[in-house]
């Protein structure tokens, strides 16, 4: 964490200096020709394997009549409502979880920095193994009913082939794997906040839950909701996590936009609907956006 | 005033105590948290039947290498190219990580050093890119890897996992480089550096952990990723690792074990290389974090 140290004690200001004056935004002939060779390849990117292909996407996409079938299927709207729980529950779990661990990675023991680097396994793993593990540790065999079974003689059910169980097992397996990164950043937004601002509150008699709830929660609001929305837009497209872990289970009931999409594609064999269902996101995703760049362009840190 | 009077009344020592205590056994918690996953694939791993689910055991009761010895020699039938694919998604990580580094930070020191005039349209833009999730294009564009004609060719996944790990890259760049002195590259330029001679002796050197930070990311990410390849590679001889974990669900009858040792040897690379530069990790995405 050295270097995030380093970065964070040069302060705000470092970071929201002001643009140059503007004799440096008129770039003399030769220079501009360096600057614009220096960004061509990343233009080229862009344009030909993002923007292309959501322009593809949209022209695939633009029939009404996808939308009239979509509309009128039930399996869409399963997925609709699953998304929006699976997300919904998902993002506040998770970020809620991370902003309290956060708070125990603030102890000084060097047991706990020790624990900082073992908490980013899942985060660290490849998707397949993690999710692989969680979907055999949770079919009726797996491993938790033998730990249920061995150690406390429960006798426990098909995780995988009840609709609340397996939505939950996707919900679970995904905060595992994304908690250790929101907790990484929660906390570095934790140890920027100046020592001054705890001796000051501890002067006050507020300690613990007192001085969480009045001065870390308002000085990491801004970050939170930030981390929220980013966490939201990326749940949303999850694609990995409802695939591998209850794939689908029980009957295609726990299928996301994102894998139903897909579903259209490979089992259906009809691309356009498969990018209709996804289009069918964006009414939520582009405010979702709008309101993550307006947050990022706050320049005033509250810090 | 009440919390400060309890505080008065409790020995310091005792609150102590009962703190580090409820510590330990939070962190025993988190430990099994992270680490349970890990654990029930070692478990399936190490069993010579890799049928453990069926037998309900907890912890290995005969624990034998065999899967690992399989895998390793490519004894198992559906294994038998896993060396050939592991260095396809070698192939693929590093490429990815390379380009995306180049990539990021030419276009970094474009926008965020040179003032290039509409620099703050293509920020926004890669902005938006961010959000946009890689799983919602997968369909176009596999349809346009067919129109350029890269299908089945490991450069379509590796074209897919930059233009998804760019944006962040620059975004990360651009807020790191914020923190070098812009004074640095003036002087070099008085003394009659081309732009060429700063982006590769101040600027690549200083903008070092950020550059790891970016990279590990972009490794991460291809090595995390699975739909793409499996929809653009088809051939055999193109298969990859993660193709064949992520389908290995659709065969029934296949033991165990082969598959679940093959994914923990695919988890160790990118795990090696997280753990050597987590310092330069930290920094980066916390960068990131922190500014907003």
């Amino acid at each position: 964490m050295s270097s995030t140290e380093q970065v964070l004690a040069a302060g705000p200001g470092a970071l929201n200096r002001p643009w140059r004056p503007s004799w440096h935004r008129h770039l003399s002939g030769p220079e501009f020709a360096w600057a614009i060779a220096f960004i061509v390849p990343y233009a080229a990117v862009l344009v030909a394997f993002a923007i292309f292909p959501i322009a593809y996407g949209f022209w695939m996409a633009s029939s009404p009549s996808l939308y009239v079938q979509l509309f009128a299927s039930d399996e869409y709207w399963d997925a609709v409502v699953t998304t929006a729980l699976y997300v919904g529950i998902g993002v506040n779990t998770g970020m809620f979880l991370a902003l309290l661990l956060s708070g125990f990675f603030m102890r000084r023991r060097w047991w706990v920095k020790a624990m900082l680097v073992v908490s980013m396994l899942p985060w660290a793993l490849p998707a397949q193994t993690g999710f692989i593990s969680f979907h055999w540790m949770m079919v009726y065999w797996g491993f938790l009913n033998s730990v249920l079974e061995k150690l406390f003689g429960i006798y426990g059910p098909d995780w995988l082939s009840h609709y609340w169980l397996a939505l939950g097992a996707n919900i679970v397996a995904s905060t595992w794997k994304t908690m250790p990164f929101w907790t990484l950043i929660l906390l570095a937004g934790r140890t920027a906040i100046p020592q001054d601002l705890y001796d000051a509150a501890d002067i006050d008699g507020a300690t613990g839950f007192r001085r969480f709830v009045h001065l870390v929660v308002p000085l990491l609001a801004n970050l939170y909701l930030v981390c929220t929305l980013l966490s939201a837009i990326w749940m949303i497209g999850d694609f990995n996590t409802p695939d591998l872990v209850s794939s689908g289970a029980p009957v295609g009931s726990t299928e996301v936009l994102a894998t139903l999409g897909v579903a259209y594609l490979f089992d259906h064999g009809n691309p356009g609907l498969g990018v209709a269902v996804v289009m069918t996101a964006l009414p939520v995703l582009i405010p979702l956006g709008i309101l993550l760049i307006r947050r990022l362009h706050t320049r005033e840190v509250q810090l | 005033m009440s919390v400060a009077l309890a505080r008065g009344r409790t020995p310091r020592r005792l609150r102590r105590l009962v703190s580090d205590a409820g510590a330990v056994v939070l962190a025993v918690v988190l430990l099994i948290w992270w680490l349970l996953p890990v654990y029930n694939m070692m478990l399936i791993a190490l069993d010579p039947e890799g049928d453990t689910e069926f037998t309900g055991d907890i912890w290995p009761s005969a624990p034998t290498l065999e899967a690992f010895r399989g895998v390793l020699f490519q004894r198992y039938w559906y294994l038998q190219d896993f060396w050939r694919q592991l260095g396809n998604s070698f192939f693929i990580g590093i490429m990815t990580m390379a380009l995306t580094v180049l990539i990021g930070s030419l276009a970094s020191f474009a926008l965020g050093r040179m003032r290039l005039g509409k620099g703050g349209v293509i920020s926004t833009a890669a902005l938006l890119l961010y959000m946009v999730p890689a799983y919602f294009l997968v369909i176009p564009f596999y349809l346009l890897m067919h129109r350029y004609g890269l299908i089945d060719s490991l450069w379509a996944v590796i074209a897919a996992d930059v233009t998804f790990a760019v944006p962040y890259a620059v975004l990360i760049l651009q807020w790191y480089g914020r923190l070098i002195p812009l004074e640095l590259d003036e002087a070099a330029r008085i003394d009659g550096a081309t732009p060429g001679q700063v982006y590769v002796q101040i600027y690549l050197p200083l903008m070092a952990p950020a550059l790891a930070a970016v990279g590990t990311y972009a490794l991460l990410t291809a090595w995390n990723e699975y739909l793409y390849q499996f929809i653009l590679l088809s051939s055999p001889r193109n298969k990859t690792v993660a193709i064949t974990l992520a389908t290995f669900f659709d065969n029934e009858d296949t033991p165990w074990n082969y598959p679940v040792a093959a994914s923990l040897i695919y988890a160790l690379p990118p795990i090696a290389l997280f753990f050597a530069v987590r310092r330069y990790i930290a920094a980066g995405l916390t960068l990131g974090g922190v500014k907003g």
